[in-house]
């Protein structure tokens, strides 16, 4: 047998991955609009509120204001594009068009389908996270080579909020009920110290966002993105991957439920 | 490896059943289905045809009881099963976002079939489906008929050696109806063994070597269709409309007529050797029906007989 990981799918997953870039050769424009995407995250709120705030410390390092928030649009950026991509789409083809349906006649499992999406989602924001990092390199939002390690940061994030959107979606009953994934990620948006630093929240609020998987995330990117390694960034990866595997196998389990009950 | 000859049945159940929560939709099923045969499943709405289907395509699995397909338990080698054949579901499910053609692409792709293969495949399948002209259209713009083709072509793309249909014509007009059971000849000329759930008596008889009866999760009745009509009903029937009366009250007094008899809402059916016979004689006694029709029978009067219901309730 060919699995990955027990209960995770198999090879075959590559197959839904393949179908999704099949889509999206008839979808370029949208697709393009990915990689400039960052340059609007980047220009509007960094240079913008650069000349406002000044600059701020981060660990040792004082920073500018626009180096501080790259790192957490770049966060931002990487949980919308796997929201989109894992809630959205599937939730189509899983409720709406019941195109899973006939896949699950071929040799592809649950299993694999659930597989298949999440590692579209991690591939598309890959591509998409290296292309962030490259604009933050070139509007000189990074201070040290080191943050060329963000793009595995983001592709971290991706993948624990690609899993997670994509056990959400089953969740969800209809189109109207994507407002809830919006409740959920607008507050997580605003309050995971992605726009200022975590100090300046009250004590109460700080011990809650630090469960946040966008905090987590902005603030690995942020050190990565200043050079500054410390211990608790492999906690902070290991949590976004635990986040994904946990994602990941909720998703499988609801697939099963729903399509091969 | 070679799993399947000729003396193990591409399909073999025992006591298979299908529970979801309380509700039991298959309540043990017994039979094997033997290479190349078309073999038919009928019944209502309800009877659990589609819940067979399913655990015979290695979709889902049984609750209990044991299943083989190619000699093979679906628990264990449903991807190696499923890699061997074709399905047909009830409802056609594509791909809306991709063209036909891609759509059958992508399918051999799912089967691991290399690009070449299923390149020629496709050209030929859309050939077979009649929508070669169709191929670079979205499937939403298709008819029902057209759907349903498409989906059998899918259906065959990675050469199927047994072919799933759950109701293959419900919802065609007549004209597509023949044009699909022309193409599933082909196919079993072909050698494919297929597996039809239909509640159409006429689409049973014309494809089905033999077939089961199902009513209520449960088989009562196997064999192949002039069989079944032989043991279970009359050599002819006739069918009586008697306008305003009540059917129930001349039910009794029609009783010694016929060897069996029918009250449906709309009419009487009465089960005679003889359906020509039977008129005279019930015009010699005095009964003046509004309407009559004389048939031979057919698998709709079995199932009436097996089940105390026709199949359309």
């Amino acid at each position: 047998m060919s699995r990955v990981l027990p209960v995770l799918g198999s090879r075959r997953a590559r197959h839904v991955v393949e179908r999704n870039a099949l889509f999206y050769r008839s979808q370029w424009l949208m697709f393009a609009s990915g990689f400039v995407e960052p340059l609007f995250y980047l220009l509007s709120i960094g240079i913008g509120l650069n000349h406002l705030v000044g600059s701020l410390t981060v660990g040792s390092h004082r920073v500018s204001y626009a180096a501080f928030v790259a790192p957490g649009m770049l966060a931002t950026s990487a949980m919308n594009g796997a929201v989109i991509d894992s809630v959205f789409n599937p939730f189509f083809r899983l409720k709406i068009s019941h195109a899973y349906d006939s896949i699950l006649a071929t040799p592809l499992d649950v299993d694999d389908i659930a597989l298949g999406e999440a590692l579209w989602a991690l591939t598309r924001a890959g591509l998409y996270a290296v292309s962030f990092v490259g604009c933050m390199f070139l509007l000189g939002d990074t201070s040290s080579p080191w943050a060329i390690l963000e793009i595995v940061g983001a592709l971290a994030t991706s993948f624990a909020f690609s899993a997670l959107g994509l056990a959400a979606c089953t969740y969800l009953r209809s189109w109207q009920d994507f407002d809830l994934i919006t409740l959920v990620s607008l507050p997580l948006f605003l309050f995971s110290a992605t726009f200022f630093p975590l100090s300046l929240y009250p004590r109460a609020l700080a011990t809650v966002v630090a469960f946040s998987p966008l905090y987590q995330s902005a603030t690995l990117l942020r050190g990565l993105n200043s050079g500054q390694f410390d211990g608790w960034m492999i906690l902070r990866l290991g949590y976004l991957v635990a986040l994904g595997l946990v994602g990941l196998a909720v998703a499988a389990r609801r697939f099963r439920r729903i399509l091969s009950p | 490896m070679s799993t399947s000859s000729d003396s193990v049945p591409v399909v073999r159940a025992r006591g298979v059943t299908k529970r979801f929560g309380e509700f039991e939709a298959v309540r043990g099923v017994d039979f094997a289905i033997a290479p190349g045969e078309s073999f038919g499943f009928l019944g209502p709405n309800g009877a659990g045809k589609t819940s067979t289907m399913r655990m015979v395509s290695a979709v889902s699995t049984p609750t209990s009881g044991s299943l083989t397909i190619f000699g093979l338990d679906p628990a264990i080698h449903g991807p190696e099963i499923r890699g061997r054949l074709g399905v047909v579901p009830q409802e056609d499910t594509f791909d809306l976002d991709l063209s036909l053609r891609l759509n059958l692409e992508m399918f051999g792709r799912y089967y691991d079939l290399p690009r070449t293969t299923i390149r020629e495949r496709t050209t030929e399948l859309l050939e077979f489906a009649h929508l070669s002209d169709r191929a670079e259209d979205k499937v939403d713009n298709l008819s029902g008929g057209m759907k349903r083709r498409l989906t059998i072509a899918r259906a065959l793309i990675n050469r199927p050696e047994l072919l799933i249909l759950d109701e293959p014509t419900t919802g065609l007009d007549p004209q597509a109806r023949h044009l699909l059971w022309e193409r599933l000849y082909r196919l079993k000329r072909d050698g494919v063994t297929l597996i039809i759930t239909t509640h159409y008596m006429d689409e049973a008889e014309q494809l089905c070597d033999r077939l089961v009866v199902m009513d209520h999760g449960r088989i009562v009745a196997e064999g192949a269709p002039r069989q079944l009509i032989a043991d279970h009903a009359s050599r002819e029937v006739l069918e009586l409309r008697l306008g305003s009366e009540h059917h129930d009250e001349v039910a009794d007094q029609l009783g010694s007529f016929a060897e069996r008899l029918e009250v449906l809402p709309d009419r009487v059916l009465l089960y005679v050797d003889s359906a020509d016979d039977t008129l005279a004689r019930l015009h010699q006694a005095g009964w003046r029906p509004e309407r009559t029709l004389q048939r031979r029978s057919s698998l709709e009067d079995v199932f009436l007989r097996l089940t105390g219901r026709t199949l359309e309730e």
